[in-house]
């Protein structure tokens, strides 16, 4: 292929995979973490690549344009339509978005 | 009917030689014909459709119609459609019902141009082939047992079997080029900012851009007139003049520089994709175009960025999908952690969590400078390779994919074989310049080729006259599916 795919000494373990799954906040099941790791794996050999190159003094591109912020006027754009959103959430009552309890 | 350009249909309607409900009934019928064994959509609904068909035949009665009232177009399920279910290819949105209106469908909508449907999609955009999707893959009309290319591959499966005269279509790092080539059909991704994100469902919000997806280069031209405007609601939104983009379609363009990347021709291309591109770039000659050799040496390093850039931006962007406000709700949980948890494992199929899982890490304590910041800044570099090459010409070009449409299931283990498919397309989406492709032939297996065509910021009409100036000496984009009846 026209990229190099060099393997780099990058090492993910399982538990990495752990502790960004709880970060993202999606259940992993031991079998899932283990897939995972073999394919993130190759991703990040694939991503090391980055490494070969020295940048210092390059500015970081966030956007094409460099642009910046737009500011808008202070006022009031949005009008109350919660009955509309509320009506695709899974639960409601009373207005409020019900989820399990947090507090005891 | 079903094989005639946008131009021409706008022509037969405003005559009143054809209705939009005649129109938007005999791509009803194709669907109805092709989608069982193709796949393109997720959602039609006739009622909706025609309903919109009625009120563009009135428009058209009362002489308020422009240009493309009363033309059906399918819509990637991306954009956020009211009334309509909106997945993006997801089971998390399996249910979403939108609220409300992207603007690029208000857009359409004031134009008076009828949804056809929403279209099939890897999910939330992520993938190259359209088999991450939660609603089955996509097939290349071409060939039923390959790819259509991805993400937008049931828009550009829809307009290859004529299920649909043109479509919209969104790309990240590839995701309108590659399927519009594997498709056999063109497509255009605009310069980054000119087409409005506001209820597009955001992948990576940095790189995404619409665009439209078609038969020719003409019809693109319409189409973008339509879709792109400055708006508001979308932060990176671009404020500019108006532009009519079929303005430049029939100059001559015997005075134009085409830029050939060394590094996309050196080696990576397969052999068949090799002379179709070949047999292109002598077309152009013809044409009175000259070439230069240029170089973007960075652009070797254009999926590794990308494959940071964008999960990273994705993992950001996905965790709105909570279980809470819309979409999917998991059945059985113990608590509000308990809730997200399983409400993402079982909502998000594996590419995307994969991605959200990569996102999270790179952006994770520590990880930060090595990872994305690194990253941004060869972002710069490759974005400064290619202001470098154009002071020397006026258009890029090159293949748009290494390979024809491969087949289903051959890249679906190994995810880094996938990623690489779009190896042309990421370098120009990590500089926000438009791309577009252009179909150029056949090579193994009579499946398509596509022509990447790269333009300077804003150079949109440029390109479009190029790709015309090619369509009208040659007729691979009026090219159909064999089995394709119209």
């Amino acid at each position: 292929m026209y990229l190099d795919i060099k393997l780099q000494n990058m090492t993910l373990s399982l538990d990495d995979v752990k502790r960004v799954a709880k970060l993202a906040r999606i259940e992993v099941s031991e079998d899932d973490a283990e897939q995972a790791l073999v394919h993130l794996s190759g991703i990040f050999d694939l991503i090391e690549q980055m490494q070969a190159v020295d940048t210092q003094g390059v500015e970081p591109m966030s956007h094409s344009q460099d642009m910046v912020q737009r500011l808008r006027e202070d006022v009031v754009t949005e009008f109350d339509q919660h009955i509309l959103f509320q009506s695709i959430a899974p639960q409601v009552e009373a207005g409020f978005y019900l989820v399990p309890k947090v507090i005891e | 009917m079903l094989n005639t350009s946008l131009r021409q249909l706008s022509l037969l309607l405003t005559e009143k030689k054809i209705s939009s409900t005649e129109l938007t009934k005999a791509f009803l019928a194709q669907i109805k014909i092709l989608n069982p064994d193709l796949n393109a959509f997720i959602t039609v609904d006739e009622e909706k459709s025609l309903a919109q068909a009625r009120t563009a035949d009135e428009m058209i009665a009362s002489g308020q119609s422009v240009t493309l009232t009363g033309i059906p177009i399918a819509q990637k399920d991306i954009f956020c459609t009211r009334d309509w279910l909106t997945t993006c290819g997801s089971k998390m949105l399996s249910n979403f019902v939108s609220p409300y209106d992207a603007t690029v469908i208000e857009r359409f909508n004031q134009a008076g141009i009828v949804n056809l449907g929403k279209t099939n999609m890897d999910e939330f955009a992520m993938g190259s082939s359209n088999e991450t999707s939660y609603y089955g893959p996509v097939k290349n009309p071409w060939d039923i047992s390959a790819v259509p290319g991805g993400s937008s591959g049931g828009s550009a499966c829809a307009v290859a079997a004529r299920m649909a005269p043109a479509a919209t279509g969104t790309d990240t790092g590839g995701s309108i080029r590659q399927p519009a080539s594997l498709c056999g059909i063109s497509g255009i991704k605009p310069t980054y900012g000119l087409v409005s994100r506001y209820g597009m469902i955001a992948f990576a919000s940095s790189l995404d851009q619409g665009g439209p997806m078609a038969k020719s280069a003409d019809d693109l031209a319409l189409l973008l007139n339509v879709m792109v405007g400055f708006d508001a609601r979308d932060s990176t939104s671009l404020q500019r003049d108006k532009e009519d983009y079929t303005r430049d379609l029939e100059k001559p363009i015997d005075q134009l520089r085409i830029g050939l990347p060394k590094e996309f021709f050196a080696h990576g291309m397969s052999d068949d994709v090799a002379s179709a591109i070949e047999a292109a770039l002598a077309e152009y000659r013809q044409l009175g175009a000259r070439f230069v050799e240029v170089s973007l040496p960075n652009s070797k390093l254009a999926i590794p960025v990308y494959y940071v850039l964008a999960p990273a931006e994705a993992s950001s962007n996905l965790s709105r999908f909570d279980g809470v406000r819309y979409g999917y709700r998991a059945t059985h949980y113990t608590d509000l952690e308990d809730l997200y948890k399983k409400t993402r494992a079982e909502g998000f199929g594996a590419e995307v969590k994969r991605r959200i899982l990569i996102g999270t890490y790179v952006l994770s304590h520590g990880y930060y400078d090595a990872y994305y910041l690194q990253a941004q800044k060869l972002r710069r570099l490759i974005a400064e390779d290619f202001a470098e090459a154009f002071k020397q010409c006026d258009l890029i070009m090159g293949p748009t994919a290494p390979t024809v449409a491969f087949n289903i299931g051959e890249k679906c283990g190994d995810p880094v074989q996938m990623y690489l498919s779009d190896i042309y397309t990421s370098a120009a989406s990590l500089a926000g310049l438009p791309g577009m492709s252009i179909p150029v032939g056949f090579g193994n297996k009579n499946r398509p080729v596509g022509l990447h065509i790269i333009g300077n910021y804003f150079r949109e009409a440029q390109m479009l006259n190029a790709a015309h100036r090619y369509q009208l000496v040659t007729d691979w984009h009026q090219r159909m599916p064999p089995e394709i009846n119209t």
